[in-house]
Parts: C-alpha cells; sequence; structure tokens
C-alpha cells in the first residue's frame, strides 16, 4: 500500500523547509536531501552511533528513527546552527584546538548531543561527559580527546577561556 | 538501510486509533517512539502495511499521581518519567531503571507504553513493572480491560495484548512507607541492552521475617521472570546472615538462559547470582536493616 503524499513543514535552524514526502522517508534524510544540509551524518541508521543527532524541539533525538512527517510544525537544530558565518561555536572551536575529531565523521551528532547538555552541565565531572558521550561512537580518536575538547568547551562557554 | 513503503495514519484521539487499528487488523502496528520498531523498518525486519502514529495524541502522555498511584499515559516519554520528581520520590526504582535504557538520544522519543507492549526479552521496563505489580490499562474494540502486570509479558516480543488493542496507561500502585528496593544491571557497555538485569522490592508485611519481597530477572530468557524460589527464601529468612546469597543462588537455578553469541550460558546464570546478591543487599539497607 503505496502513501506517496504528504506535506510537511519543518523549521530547521530557523527556516522553515516544506516538502511534499513519502511517510518513510526518514527525517535525517529529509534535513540532508529535502533541506540540502548534509552536515548531519548518517551512520548505523538504526539508532546506535549517534551520528545523526540532531535537536527536535530543543532536545537531542537521532533522526533516522522518525520520520519527516512526525515532525511536521517541529523545530530542529542542526550542526549547521552552531557557527556563526566563520566564527566557530565554542564547542567547534574547542573540538579543533584538542584534536576532537579526526575523520569528523561523528562529530556533528557528538556537538549537538553536547549544546543542550553543557546548557543544562556547565561543569560538568569527566565521568558526567563519559556518560553524555556514551550514545555516540568514534572510532579515530580513542575519545581522550573529545573528553579534554568537552572540558575546554565548557570553560570556554563559562567566559574562562577565550 | 530505508524502512519499507507504508500508510502512514496520524489520529489525535485515542478512539480513533483504536478504530484504525480494528480496520486494518493485522496489517497494522502502532508507533509509539518509533526507537525499536523503526530500526525493524529499517532492517526490513517488519513490513507492517499501515503504521497508525501515536504521537499526537495529547490525551496518552500524562504523568500524574492519584490517591497514592502513580499512572503514566502510554505515551510518556521516558525522558520526562525519568525526570519527574513525583516518580523519583515515590518509585524511585523506576526512575533507576529508566536511566539503564540506552541512551538519553533514545530516552527522549522511547515512550514507556511502547517499551512495554514491545516486551524486548532484555528491557528494563517489563521487569520493573512486574516488580512493582503494576497493572496495564487496553483499550480495544470492546472497550477498556485492564491487566495485570503478571498476565501481560507473555513471552519474546508478546504481550496479552490483542492486535486491535492499545495499551493506554500504566498504573503502578503506592509502595508502603520503609520499602526497599534496587535494580541491577550487567551490559557490556553503558546503554546496551540487559546481559541479565535484576530488580529486587522488598515491602515490609506480616510475613514471619517482615518482608513481602520481588525479585524479577530478565536478559535469561523470553522476559521478564520473578524468581519466586528467591522470593520465598526472603520472605522466610529476611535479608540478614547469608540470605541474599541463598536467594541469588535460588534465582540462578530457576533461571535457564541460553548460550547466545553475547554470553555463555553459565556466565548469565552467574550474574543471576550476582546481581540478586548484590539487589537485595542494596535493598535491605535502603529498608533500613
Amino acid at each position: 500500500m503505496a502513501d506517496h503524499g504528504h506535506n510537511v513543514r519543518v523549521t530547521i535552524n530557523g527556516e522553515a523547509h516544506e516538502g511534499h514526502v513519502e511517510p518513510r522517508l526518514l527525517l535525517s534524510d529529509f534535513i540532508r536531501h529535502e533541506a540540502g544540509l548534509t552536515g548531519t551524518h548518517v551512520g548505523c541508521e538504526h539508532g546506535v552511533c549517534g551520528a545523526c543527532t540532531v535537536l527536535l524541539d530543543g532536545a537531542p533525538v537521532r533522526s533516522c528513527l522518525m520520520f519527516a512527517v512526525q515532525a511536521d510544525g517541529a523545530s530542529v537544530e542542526t550542526v549547521e546552527s552552531l557557527a556563526n558565518g566563520e566564527t566557530l561555536h565554542p564547542l567547534q572551536e574547542a573540538f579543533r584546538r584538542e584534536h576532537g575529531l579526526q575523520c569528523g565523521y561523528c562529530t556533528p551528532g557528538i556537538l549537538m548531543t553536547l549544546k543542550p547538555f553543557l546548557a543544562a552541565n556547565p561543569a560538568p565531572s569527566d565521568a558526567d561527559i563519559r556518560q553524555a558521550l556514551s550514545g555516540h561512537l568514534c572510532r579515530c580518536t580513542g575519545y581522550q580527546q573529545i573528553v579534554a575538547a568537552v572540558r575546554r568547551a565548557a570553560a570556554m562557554l563559562r567566559g574562562e577561556e577565550p | 538501510m530505508k524502512p519499507p513503503p507504508f500508510a502512514y495514519e496520524c489520529p489525535t484521539e485515542v478512539a480513533d486509533a483504536v478504530a484504525l487499528l480494528a480496520a486494518h487488523g493485522a496489517d497494522a502496528r502502532p508507533l509509539a517512539g518509533g526507537q525499536s520498531l523503526v530500526p525493524l523498518l529499517n532492517f526490513r525486519l517488519a513490513r507492517p502495511a499501515v503504521l497508525v502514529d501515536l504521537n499526537r495524541i495529547a490525551a496518552l502522555g500524562h504523568v500524574t499521581v492519584e490517591n497514592g498511584a502513580l499512572r503514566i499515559g502510554a505515551m510518556a516519554r521516558q525522558a520526562a518519567v525519568e525526570a519527574d520528581p513525583g516518580v523519583a520520590r515515590g518509585w524511585p526504582l523506576l526512575t533507576d531503571a529508566i536511566s539503564h535504557i540506552a541512551h538519553p538520544q533514545i530516552r527522549n522519543r522511547g515512550t514507556i507504553g511502547g517499551s512495554l507492549a514491545h516486551n524486548d526479552p532484555a528491557a528494563e521496563l517489563p521487569a520493573v513493572m512486574l516488580a512493582l505489580d503494576a497493572e496495564m490499562t487496553a483499550l480495544g474494540p470492546e472497550g477498556t480491560r485492564t491487566v495485570p502486570s503478571g498476565e501481560f509479558f507473555a513471552g519474546t516480543m508478546e504481550t496479552a495484548l490483542a492486535p486491535d488493542e492499545l495499551l493506554t496507561e500504566i498504573r503502578v500502585p503506592e509502595l508502603p512507607e520503609g520499602t526497599g528496593w534496587s535494580f541491577r544491571e550487567a551490559a557490556r557497555r553503558q546503554g546496551d541492552f540487559a546481559l541479565v538485569a535484576v530488580a529486587v522490592l522488598l515491602r515490609p508485611s506480616g510475613s514471619s521475617s517482615g518482608i513481602d519481597a520481588r525479585v524479577v530477572v530478565t536478559g535469561t530468557g523470553d522476559g521478564p521472570q520473578r524468581m519466586r524460589e528467591a522470593e520465598a527464601v526472603l520472605a522466610e529468612r529476611g535479608t540478614g546472615g547469608d540470605a541474599c546469597e541463598a536467594a541469588g543462588n535460588a534465582a540462578a537455578q530457576a533461571s535457564e538462559p541460553a548460550d547466545d553469541p553475547h554470553a555463555p550460558a553459565w556466565y548469565r546464570q552467574r550474574l543471576v547470582a550476582a546481581l540478586t546478591r548484590r539487589a537485595c543487599r542494596e535493598a535491605a539497607m535502603r529498608m533500613g536493616r
């Protein structure tokens, strides 16, 4: 039973994106292919790797585990929302300085999890940081530099480091 | 992979959802948080012709305490229940167990009712609801019925729900003052499904030891299992001396895990013994014993 017709309107990074989609279109694919925002990466497509994590009405979710039709009327934030023009967001700057990424495939999802995490926990312990990162797989870094980058990002967001 | 094609229905009233399920029969599946069903679709292990999305039914999202009992709408998000101060005060076993479910990103979408109706054989929530003597409210074409948790979980990914019935609410009775509790889980990585998880609830009672015990184990077979031999040990002997160790051994003996790629049977049995022992001691400590 094919079902081709659903109009959806999703606000992504403050901008309205409309489409006429099949209900089986994943939100991750709507973001990448309909909205053309390819910063959101697709890894495992079963909710394990965390690469596709975006903010849905402010909360981090797996965009591969919901359908675009379900996000109709919702507000989505992706990694493209972080930098202000050429100026990196403190999270991005901290990841750059601490070598918190190598291939960068997992990074967009990690950053989107960290944004609300650091807003709620401005001074997290290493254990808190590791817990927050537990829903993300990185096969390059061994996580040490990612943890260091989160520490630095937290300090930057607290205004203690430039 | 990508999901197979399906027709999409998105009712805003519970009655409409039930009518849609009745109209489409076994071809339809309700879509709750989607954190288990969407992977099954993406792997094409499930191919329902129709998905009935429950996410826009506002009446299913409540978390309230009424006359001492906890009432959870089936579509309440796991993260919302985890963060609810009333739940943490009255049913800390539930709060603690939810923190073991996958990751925050999953719990932001995953629902209490979705997990219970899916009944993965290693999931936390069915075990906890069994330990808490929860009651499930189901709505079908013939109306509402209440199913005790002891009859709700019917085997691997099987429940007492008929294909045209919807789980609408979970009701958890009040715990008496002085109830001890513990949830222990062993998993290979943070957020994985449990290799074994144990929920222990010790209520004060008039038994010889003064304890009414619930010991529920999951991960060893086809879903949550009450370990009545272990419960009998605790009801008779209390939690002092080596009673918790004896309860752990009784639970291990009663469990019948199979070898699988994640762990051999003997390892799971040892986990049952160890986690039951530790959970029993922790629950006793919280009881003030």
